[in-house]
């Protein structure tokens, strides 16, 4: 079984809502990011998403397109982030780590270089953007056979047919994406997502991970009531970008903002 | 080897160009993707709307545009005759306005009062404003810094049609940023809004769309040819950046497999100097941005890489994705015209012909010149004039050292 499916199976034994932290890897330099995954972990992280920096990262704010080229400005890519998973495995072998990010990194790598490395570095998942199932056909399959988890995103304007393909594709968990537009974007509105999480719950026992617009403890605590888990990204990346000229003040800040949505889940 | 009659039957039903194009795109936008595919699938073959497009490109854009025959300039060549397809004589000043015209139809017919667009040189942008404000259409562009910079005249333009220009100051401040910071705005307003795709480039349905909106431009050079020289011309020259002007001349000759058909990239200080924006000619490697996998110049982590050109509207390090399947079944030669070679080809037309080319034409007016010379008297080349050159005058007398 996948660390993923194990670390969800936990969870639903304990009653508890998955915490789901994303940091660019590289942000603000390559040899800072092991240390935020323990920390992280330390503060309550449940699976991690490792993003992988991109030059044209279409579908994030400027939060994350920032932290995209503080990290590229080190020369960060596929190679360091399988080195940074392999050297977080030494000590933490649990943890789930989910590779998010675009497709073209992995393409000019080659999709069967790239799920070799992964799954050998120690990852569980990948998450890829600008590639939905219908255009997963090649990779879907080899990532299957490293024991790597297809994750795939749903939005508000995903039609019932689509959604069921989806479903039927995705592995691991669904990552819902709470609003329309790009991360770091405004608030989100717990009510309607609610909504949408209900005929979702009827294609799928995949447990269904809410993303964008979490911001603070009281706005996970509310979306955990009605979701598996809770994606949170800009919100971190921001503490990171704040603390470049001190980068000793991040992996604190990191903990604070994690540690409150922690608490705040499990209260 | 791939028949060429097959080329026409593409994209597949998914959008894919053999191993090109497809919709590689957030989840979000393939609801409004599918909904534009079916919505454009349905009019494409309804009388009504082809009739409605075709009025348009005739008593708005002016269309026919003329087929010139440029005797001054074939002379001094020395051998092909060399005739010029007039897409700089359209409302506008460039083939761009093909398209635009038919998608802002589309916009209309689905109800959404907002366009926006991304645009390099300003023309695609200007020919968005303008359709949308000939519809009352509320119209945002994108624009990269840098071509904000070197392009004001058009920028100037747009708003005087009442549409507000973005300074993209993100990446390389250039077309692909202006795209991806298009891509993030109709994420976030895809309810009320429609995407303009301004090149044959972007997710399923833009390439197949773009293709055939611009393919006016080859279909009546095809009759214009065989009417003014009396059989079909030996030879097709167009520059490619995305590729829609080239496409739009190509598209309608490609099962006429003795016409030959030269892509003119932008070849910036010369391939060898990697500072171009040449994928085809440079042999790029395989790569997806902007929802579709095309030839891409990307970096070995798969970085996209800056690229370089005089002329705002090729500087993209992609290429739509049908011209990269027409690279690899031998269908069409790309080459790329140097920066230098461009100006001097700008330069000549202007004074021989009293037609002054946009530069990105002049990139096809430059492999002309070499083209021509290898060739016969008696053999004949159209090269697509897809915009003229009132754009580019503050660029040129930049390089001339002249200020105003």
């Amino acid at each position: 079984m996948n660390r993923i499916d194990q670390r969800f199976a936990a969870l639903k034994e304990q009653g508890r809502t998955a915490l789901i932290p994303y940091i660019t890897a590289g942000d603000p330099s390559p040899e800072h990011t092991v240390g935020f995954m323990h920390t992280l972990v330390e503060a309550g992280a449940d699976v991690i998403e490792l993003g992988v920096p991109f030059s044209d990262p279409m579908a994030d704010g400027p939060v994350i397109q920032k932290a995209c080229e503080r990290a590229l400005k080190h020369g960060t890519r596929l190679s360091h982030l399988f080195e940074m998973v392999r050297e977080f495995r030494e000590t933490d072998h649990e943890t789930p780590v989910v590779l998010m990010g675009y497709l073209n990194p992995i393409e000019r790598l080659g999709y069967r270089a790239f799920a070799e490395q992964a799954a050998t570095a120690g990852v569980d998942g990948v998450l890829i953007v600008d590639m939905p199932p219908e255009e997963a056909e090649e990779l879907g399959p080899l990532l299957k056979e490293h024991g790597l988890a297809s994750i795939f995103l749903v939005a508000p304007t995903t039609s019932e047919s689509r959604a069921a393909t989806i479903c039927a594709h995705g592995e691991g968990y669904l990552y819902y994406v709470s609003l329309k537009g790009v991360t770091g974007a405004a608030t989100l509105d717990v009510e309607s997502v609610d909504r949408q999480l209900a005929p979702l719950r009827r294609l799928t026992e995949l447990p269904l991970c809410v993303g964008f617009g979490i911001r603070d403890g009281a706005s996970a605590a509310a979306v955990g009531r009605i979701a598996d888990g809770v994606v949170v990204g800009s919100a971190l990346v921001n503490r990171i970008a704040e603390g470049v000229d001190d980068t000793l003040s991040i992996a604190p800040a990191l903990k604070e903002v994690l540690g409150e949505m922690r608490r705040a889940l499990d209260a | 080897m791939t028949k060429f009659s097959d080329l026409t039957r593409l994209p597949d039903e998914r959008g894919h160009f053999g191993p090109y194009g497809g919709r590689f795109v957030s989840e979000t936008l393939s609801f409004a993707l599918e909904d534009l595919e079916k919505t454009y699938l349905s009019l494409r073959e309804d009388p009504d709307f082809q009739a409605e497009f075709d009025y348009d490109l005739a008593h708005y854009v002016g269309r026919p545009s003329p087929l010139y025959h440029a005797k001054r300039w074939s002379a001094q060549l020395g051998g092909a005759q060399i005739w010029l397809k007039r897409e700089d004589l359209n409302h506008t000043g460039a083939h761009k306005v093909n398209n635009t015209i038919g998608q802002a139809l589309l916009a209309k017919k689905s109800g959404k009062p907002r366009v926006i667009a991304e645009t390099g040189a300003g023309q695609h942008g200007v020919a968005t404003a303008t359709v949308a404000a000939r519809l009352g259409l509320e119209c945002e562009v994108y624009m990269g810094a840098e071509d904000v910079e070197r392009q004001k005249l058009n920028v100037y333009r747009m708003h005087l049609l009442g549409a507000k220009v973005i300074p993209v100051e993100s990446g390389s401040r250039t077309l692909k940023d202006a795209m991806n910071e298009a891509l993030r705005d109709w994420v976030t307003n895809v309810d009320d809004t429609f995407y303009v795709i301004g090149t044959v480039a972007g997710p399923h349905p833009y390439p197949m769309m773009v293709r055939d909106f611009s393919a006016v431009v080859g279909r009546e050079a095809r009759e214009q040819s065989l009417k003014q020289i009396g059989r079909l011309p030996d030879a097709l020259v167009a520059c490619v950046g995305g590729g829609s002007n080239a496409m739009g001349l190509f598209y309608p000759f490609v099962e006429d497999e003795e016409v030959k058909m030269y892509g003119v990239e932008a070849g910036g200080e010369g391939i060898e100097t990697g500072r171009h924006a040449a994928p085809l000619t440079a042999n790029a490697p395989q790569g997806v941005l902007h929802g579709n996998r095309t030839y891409l110049m990307s970096d070995e982590g798969g970085q996209i890489i800056d690229t370089h050109s005089i002329s705002a509207g090729l500087d993209y390090p992609g290429v739509g994705p049908e011209h990269a399947l027409w690279k690899d079944v031998g269908r069409v030669e790309y080459v790329a015209a140097n920066d230098d070679k461009v100006l001097e080809a700008f330069r000549e037309l202007t004074r021989l012909e009293g037609i002054m080319p946009a530069l990105e034409s002049a990139h096809a007016l430059a492999h002309a010149k070499v083209l021509a010379p290898t060739m016969r008297t008696d053999q004949h080349i159209i090269v697509n004039l897809s915009g003229r050159g009132d754009k580019d005058i503050l660029t040129v007398a930049k390089i001339d050292g002249v200020e105003f």
